[in-house]
């Protein structure tokens, strides 16, 4: 198991090569000087150019790169074009709202979808499913910026019950965007372990239950549902790590202190190293949650467990 | 044989003119059309067919497993000990299944549940249906495993880590776990190697004779119906179409159908004859033929089959038929078919 994790771990260093790369590349295919960004439209170019030889900018492209990927090992993710402040510190500020975000919205999002997906199987085609099955089609359907702005027109300026945004309240605060990204996430979870259930629930050992004289509640629970699972957990692993690189629509739309809402700016301002910082950290946090989706696998499924070797 | 037969039978199951439906958005298919079978405490009947006679269903029925929907149970009555399990609520089923009535299923290899361990899932049927603590359950699910010859200590792994035979061995110790009065086999050895058949045969036999469990043992396989069963009943479309003591169905087969099946049997002594399958197929259950369901295939199909009924003709106590070649004139007369 340990060794499992290790090589998973080592694993990721490939990957984070590539992503850097890539994203450096394609930053830096980017219109704008970024000397010009710092100095201004009006600086003169002597300046500029005093600029650009003083932060290297005129190297080639891979000392550029290996300058970069030497830092970033040293845990220096660069210095923001706009604040001069240490990228790591802005992001490493952020990450814990973004963290907040989407754990509470995940959870919120499990505690609607796995009832509503498992009631939605066992009362296949009856009324139960049809309107649990179109809520989770709202929730898939309605755009997240729309439905947190209804939300906060009725719990924030209507009846004043949670802030209108930022996140200075506490959970307060927290309410309403996690509610919004939960919902959405809830709908693709719900739609999952709908499927899912019908498939296990057909299944050969459940009659073998069944006929052991197990109450049809403990069937479910105890035997469809862990089998059903396994998706499941994997649409959940997927939207998790998507919202830790923030959930920029639901960020903006709520002013939350998040790094989506960061790495917006950043794009806005053509601050490169910001938004590197942000790509960087999105794609190990994703890697993460991967691997924790893998061994959450493997604690669910003896099958996919004897193969962490 | 006629000793067998006692005055007021001690049954462990009857099925009486069940017919069970299975309602669909393409048809209504008639899975059971009167399907009739009586198992006396310490013996085992054979259930013998094709596939989609209604073997399996009738298995099923006597668990009130059938599934629903699309399965509806339109009339008839199940009895297990005398007591009609279609009036029960579910509870009261809940306590029969695995207790009084348990069933070993046809596939071992979808049969369990793969995220358990075997002995997580014998102990659960146990804990269902006996006092003790989770010890005492694991323990005995342990000593369950040891009687159908797995190691108890294996119990701990998952089925995935099992053999098919294993399996199969693990379903049946699960069956077996509560001491059920009557034991359901659905084709407990058609998944498997003709030598763990062999075996497995073996061991269900020892265990229904130490426990003294009534069987219905589900098959097409003639050779284990010789081998294990005391009764025979034939289904052919959802009813039994001849039934009768070991000696009734092979010495003096009577149905066209069950002279078919016994000549569908490769002949070991005479390698060049021909096998002589039965033509054609099963009828469509959702479109059953007017009269007689045998009738489109039979060699002796008369005018009066297409359009009536055959009715039941007894030979002797335990043997009858439903066939319009036969009355009780000429049922004593020998066999329809030349084999």
């Amino acid at each position: 198991m340990i060794k499992f994790i290790i090589k998973r771990l080592v694993a990721l260093i490939p990957v984070l090569i590539g992503v850097s790369l890539l994203v450096f590349f394609i930053l830096d295919l980017a219109p704008g000087d970024p000397a010009k960004t710092i100095l201004g439209e009006q600086a003169r170019p002597e300046d500029i150019a005093a600029l650009r030889e003083e932060m290297g900018l005129d190297d080639p492209f891979f000392v550029r790169y290996g300058r970069y990927m030497w830092d970033l090992v040293h845990g220096d993710l660069g210095t923001s074009y706009k604040t001069r402040d240490p990228v790591g510190e802005e992001v490493w500020a952020r990450l814990p709202n973004t963290f907040k975000l989407a754990a509470t919205s995940t959870i919120i999002a499990i505690i609607l979808a796995l009832p509503l997906g498992v009631i939605a199987a066992i009362k296949q085609n009856t009324l139960f499913d049809g309107v649990s099955m179109f809520i989770s089609l709202l929730g898939i359907s309605i755009p997240i910026f729309w439905f947190g702005l209804l939300l906060i027109l009725l719990f924030s300026v209507t009846l004043g019950w949670f802030p209108v945004s930022g996140a200075d309240q506490g959970l307060k605060s927290l309410v309403l965007p996690s509610l919004a990204l939960g919902f959405q996430h809830m709908a693709a979870i719900a739609r999952t372990t709908r499927s899912s259930m019908l498939e296990q629930i057909r299944q050969d050992y459940i009659r073998t239950v069944r006929a052991k004289g197990l109450p049809e509640g403990e069937v479910i629970t105890k035997h469809a549902l862990r089998n059903a699972l396994i998706p499941t957990t994997t649409v959940i692993g997927l939207q998790m790590g998507g919202m830790l690189g923030g959930s920029v629509l639901t960020e903006s739309v709520f002013a939350w202190p998040g790094i989506g809402r960061y790495m917006v700016q950043s794009i806005q301002g053509r601050d490169i190293p910001s938004v590197m910082g942000c790509i960087i950290i999105f794609a190990i946090s994703f890697a993460l949650i991967n691997l924790l989706v893998d061994l959450i696998y493997g604690f669910i499924d003896p099958r996919i467990k004897a193969q962490y070797k | 044989m006629s000793e067998n037969v006692k005055k007021e039978k001690d049954l462990t199951a009857e099925i009486k003119d069940l017919v069970v439906e299975f309602r669909t958005d393409y048809g209504t298919v008639q899975a059971l059309n009167g399907m009739e079978i009586e198992i006396e405490r310490g013996q085992t009947l054979g259930l013998v067919g094709e596939t989609g006679a209604g073997k399996t269903t009738t298995g099923l029925s006597l668990l009130r497993l059938i599934p629903d929907p699309p399965g509806v149970i339109v009339s008839g009555s199940i009895k297990l000990d005398g007591k009609d399990i279609l009036q029960m609520d579910e509870k009261e089923m809940q306590k029969l299944r695995g207790k009084a009535v348990a069933m070993i299923f046809q596939d071992p290899m979808t049969s369990l549940d793969p995220v358990m361990t075997v002995e997580d899932q014998i102990a659960e049927v146990i804990r269902l249906h006996e006092e003790g603590s989770k010890q005492d359950h694991l323990k005995r699910a342990r000593e369950m495993l040891e009687l159908v010859g797995i190691p108890g200590t294996r119990g701990s792994e998952y089925p995935h880590q099992f053999s098919g035979g294993m399996k199969q061995r693990v379903v049946i110790a699960m069956a077996l776990a509560c001491n059920p009065e009557l034991l359901i086999a659905d084709e407990p050895t058609t998944a498997l190697d003709v030598t763990i058949q062999a075996q497995v045969l073996e061991m269900m036999k020892g265990l229904r004779d130490k426990y003294n469990t009534s069987m219905l043992m589900i098959t097409h396989d003639l050779g284990i119906v010789a081998e294990i069963c005391d009764k025979v009943s034939v289904v052919y479309a959802g009813r039994v179409i001849e039934h009768g003591t070991l000696e009734d169905i092979f010495e003096n087969t009577r149905h066209p159908y069950t002279e078919g099946l016994f000549n569908s049997l490769p002949n070991l002594e005479d390698r060049q004859a021909q096998l002589k399958p039965i033509k054609g197929l099963m009828p469509d259950p959702s479109n059953l033929p007017k009269g007689c369901a045998f009738c489109p295939r039979c060699d002796y199909a008369m005018e009066i089959c297409k359009t009536e009924k055959p009715k039941r003709v007894y030979r002797n106590e335990t043997h009858y038929v439903e066939c319009h070649l036969y009355n009780k004139d000429n049922i004593q007369e020998g066999k329809v078919g030349k084999r």
